[in-house]
């Protein structure tokens, strides 16, 4: 591949080869992805042999590099262009494709029929947005699919319905938000995606969209362009609502917690208060932070497709590392506001067994027992 | 019209500037056929003595009312040749500039075409010229006194060359003490001498001089006026009205704000009392007792460069220039008072542009300074200690490096308060928020205001030999008025006729300058010649026309417009 035209178009001369990217990523520490060292490439070679990196697929996007580059170059995005190079050339793990096929055929990463999006609102009542509606709950893949992240979207509605919302979701219409697709190098499904989206979201009229994951917040609320809707994560929402009086909490939850930041809502957006306000207000929560929060939050490993592509070395995860600094605190409860970040966490603690001691729960879990 | 006018051509080369480009001798021969035109004549360069003599002496000779050079910007010579025409007699508003080297010969390749337009340019000047009418160049007189604000390094050191010159000065400093962010310092490099032995002398020097008058605790709220006749107002502690200051020259100096590590939190600073900045190292080393304050159980202690400088995450692009060398001088510090320590600065490049400053590099590190490239992108807690996360970007590997201690250069910033004094003394700041010098390289210490100068590290960041340098820079460049005692004032200045105007105020409100007032017997505009700058807002906003701008009067300008459409 010639380096050229991307070191030109990612304007890839602002580096200056400070290792500030690789020195804060976190795969860099156990593969061999290093994003400095890619981009001195860029700059120095004339050709690039793709081949000859597969740590590409390691990235999880968190994005840490890009928020802290001090010259304002954009690391992660040379690793999104160059697995759009070989997108393009077919050469994807054979798991990114499936995901791909199956967003692009029904609508979802696992590829399971459309008609089966909407399978856990059974016994719900839910509107259809199309019917009009002045919020668009947008449920997303993952939490519309999987079990273990079905009961978020449940307690969702839940909340919604006791704050007396006008509120509908898309139903089967609903597909994926494509920020992974973005981010796995599939330009074009991903635009097409924005375009049918984009489409559909502006046509139901509301005025606000709350998403249950950080992933689709991004990518409506920076990629979209959806201008005129306000883009909501649930965190900002529910923490209105509580604000305002409009939800309140009756029953008490007496754990100990400690929250983990989503690389997508956090580092990347900017959303730290609101899931904190949230599990202050819960009567009887006490919640206690780990030493890396915030800003410095310990990427799970579940975004930018690797939720379809394991990456290499998979003795280390990072989520491994994570439930162990979340048991330190004492904590009996790991939050979380992802639906990815539930099921790497989740995973993590079983594997690491410490089951025993500590759980994972989304957010909105800990909000549904105090409702 | 004037009439008979008799005007000179002089078409520059500048080397092969304009003669590669533009074909000089058919522009001469061009110019010489323009109305009014009695002599046209091509030189290599205009501006070198032998140029401005051909000139001068066509001036005498040819008995000339009006002079065009065709040649670069009138920014760059036009007082150069204005001031050979008024030696031989001529006005100097009776000469002009045509620039066809910056607007032809550097923009334009095709040689036919550039000629062409050179020769546009030259007659649309010329028609000008052909109605320019002699003005009278003026002066006023200058208070003889300056002000100077911040009582810091820069400050002290201008107050005391103009007072040692012979001029009262009054140093106007906010805290109650002199020495500004210098006085927080413990050594200085290349010789390690402590800070007082600088500093001491000069604070004693500007007590005791009889003619530096020290407000301390004060603060300037107003300043009316112009070069030569400032009114400055000064609120200061124990007085209740504010004090004016009648002034001919301000110095700005006022120093610098250090950035807050607590906006890069990857840092931890703020959280890890085992992180902490230069400055409060700093502190510790200047104790007595450093040497207990400093705990011999550190085996460990990592330095940390450019923290909130070269970062446009922190939004500050800029060096701050004096990182490098205070880390260095820290390092080897450390490292002498805690030999057995393990001293690691980790650094993006290491600057050390000053005299002496790259042979102290070279003794810290023979020192057993460390010094490993890679900005630190997180601190972490690891019990007792802190975890440096980064990456050694010569052995192109992430790292974890253990510390008990851990210093961040932090850098310089543009004071909080700079956009509330740039307001005041109407003095634009670069796009960093630092002060402006009206050009980088030949005026560093003036400014877009006449009369007032920069000092230190209002204007940018630099270490104490050149905020020493700058300071005496601005004390000489600030003399200048007070030494000549009048100062020359703008003669093309914009003139109201009474019988056309209106009363109706447009200029007062256009005005940058406040020079236009509403006469209050008679109800029309009078224009302040000393405060116009002759920029041309009143007349082109007034209804009635009845505002002319000298030198750019309509005539003038429709016939230059004719010249080009003809």
């Amino acid at each position: 591949m010639k380096t050229q035209p991307l070191t030109e178009e990612l304007e890839l001369f602002g580096c200056i080869q400070c290792g500030k990217c690789t020195g804060g990523c976190p795969v860099a520490r156990k593969t061999t992805l290093n994003i400095r060292s890619l981009i001195y490439h860029m700059l120095i070679e004339p050709e690039l042999d793709l081949e000859a990196h597969p740590e590409l697929w390691d990235c999880t996007s968190c994005f840490t590099c890009v928020v802290r580059c001090p010259k304002d170059v954009r690391p992660a995005e040379l690793i999104i262009a160059l697995r759009g190079q070989l997108v393009e050339s077919g050469r994807v793990p054979d798991t990114v494709g499936a995901a791909l096929m199956g967003i692009f055929r029904q609508g979802n990463p696992t590829g399971i029929a459309r008609e089966d999006r909407t399978a856990w609102m059974d016994g719900l009542s839910v509107k259809p947005a199309q019917e009009g509606c002045e919020l668009l709950y947008y449920v997303g893949c993952t939490p519309a699919y999987d079990l273990r992240a079905q009961p978020v979207a449940r307690a969702l509605v839940r909340a919604f319905t006791a704050a007396g919302l006008d509120f509908g979701t898309l139903g089967i219409e609903e597909s994926c938000c494509g920020n992974e697709v973005r981010r796995m190098g599939e330009m074009g499904l991903f635009e097409m995606l924005v375009e049918e989206n984009g489409a559909l979201i502006r046509s139901v009229g509301a005025s606000r969209v709350v998403t249950t994951s950080p992933h689709c917040f991004n990518t409506f609320k920076n990629e979209y362009g959806l201008d005129g809707i306000e883009v909501l994560h649930y965190t900002q929402l529910i923490a209105e609502l509580l604000d305002q009086g409009r939800l309140a909490f009756s029953r008490e939850v007496t754990k100990k917690v400690t929250y983990h930041d989503p690389c997508f809502l956090g580092k990347q957006n900017n959303i730290f208060e609101e899931p904190r306000a949230i599990l202050k207000a819960i009567p009887g929560l006490e919640l206690v932070e780990m030493d890396r929060n915030r800003e410095r939050s310990l990427c799970c490993e579940g975004g930018g497709g690797r939720m379809w592509a394991e990456g290499t070395n998979l003795e280390q995860r990072l989520a491994f590392q994570r439930v162990h600094e979340a048991a330190d605190t004492g904590a009996e409860i790991l939050a979380v506001a992802c639906p990815f970040c539930l099921m790497t966490l989740e995973d993590a603690v079983k594997v690491q067994g410490l089951e025993e001691r500590l759980k994972v729960m989304d957010i909105m879990e800990l909000v549904n027992l105090a409702l | 019209m004037v009439e008979n006018p008799r005007i000179g051509v002089y078409i520059c080369h500048c080397g092969i500037n304009i003669a590669a480009t533009v074909d000089v001798q058919k522009v001469t021969e061009f110019a010489a056929t323009l109305p009014g035109v009695v002599v046209a004549r091509n030189y290599l360069y205009m501006c070198s003595d032998p140029g401005q003599a051909l000139i001068m002496q066509d001036i005498e000779t040819e008995g000339l009312t009006g002079v065009v050079v065709a040649s670069c910007s009138p920014r760059m010579h036009e007082p150069t040749f204005r001031g050979a025409a008024q030696q031989v007699g001529l006005n100097p508003y009776c000469l002009e500039m045509a620039n066809i080297r910056e607007q032809c010969s550097w923009v334009h390749s095709d040689r036919a075409k550039a000629t062409e337009k050179a020769q546009w340019l030259v007659a649309s000047v010329v028609a000008k010229v052909a109605r320019l009418v002699p003005l009278e160049s003026r002066e006023v007189a200058v208070t003889p006194g300056a002000l100077v604000i911040g009582g810091g390094v820069a400050g002290m050191m201008a107050a005391l060359d103009i007072a040692d010159a012979g001029f009262p000065v009054c140093l106007v400093e906010k805290t109650g003490c002199l020495g500004g962010r210098v006085a927080g310092l413990d050594r200085l490099f290349p010789a390690m001498e402590p800070v007082a032995e600088l500093l001491s002398p000069l604070i004693e020097r500007v007590r005791a001089h009889p003619r530096i008058t020290l407000l301390l605790n004060s603060q300037v709220t107003g300043v009316e006026g112009y070069v030569g006749n400032f009114q400055v107002q000064v609120e200061t502690a124990g007085h209740s009205a504010p004090l004016v200051l009648p002034v001919g020259v301000i110095i700005v100096a006022t120093g610098y704000d250090l950035f807050d590590p607590r906006r890069k939190p990857e840092l931890g600073y703020g959280q890890y009392p085992n992180v902490v900045t230069a400055l409060e190292l700093e502190h510790i080393l200047a104790r007595e007792s450093a040497d207990t304050a400093l705990s011999s159980a550190l085996r460990s202690i990592a330095f940390i460069q450019c923290v909130g400088s070269r970062d446009a995450q922190a939004g500050n692009p800029y060096c701050s220039r004096v990182c490098c060398m205070y880390t260095a001088r820290q390092a080897r510090q450390v490292k002498e008072l805690r030999p057995n320590a393990e001293v690691t600065v980790f650094y993006m490049d290491v600057r050390t542009f000053g005299k002496g400053a790259e042979e102290f590099y070279d003794e810290a590190r023979a020192k057993g300074v460390r010094y490993r490239r890679g900005n630190i992108s997180e601190i972490y807690r690891r019990g007792e200690r802190v975890v440096l996360l980064g990456e050694d970007t010569l052995q192109g590997r992430p790292f974890e490096f253990e510390a008990d201690l851990v210093v961040l250069a932090t850098g310089m910033e543009p004071r909080h308060d700079s956009a509330a004094l740039s307001t005041l003394l109407k003095l634009p700041r670069s796009a960093d928020g630092f002060f402006l010098e009206l050009h980088p390289k030949l005026r560093p210490v003036d400014t877009a205001v006449d009369g007032v100068f920069l000092a230190g590290c209002c204007q940018g960041p630099k270490d104490i030999p050149d905020t020493i340098a700058q300071a005496k820079a601005a004390a000489s460049s600030a003399l200048i008025p007070l030494l000549r005692g009048r100062v020359p004032v703008e003669a093309a200045t914009a003139v109201v006729d009474a019988e056309m105007c209106a009363g109706c105020g447009m200029c007062v409100e256009v005005c940058p300058y406040g020079a236009p007032g509403l006469d209050p017997l008679w109800g029309v505009s009078r224009v302040n010649a000393v405060l116009c700058k002759g920029c041309g807002a009143c007349a082109s906003a007034c209804p009635s026309k009845a505002i002319r701008l000298q030198q750019f009067t309509p005539d003038q300008i429709l016939a230059q417009v004719d010249a080009l459409v003809g």
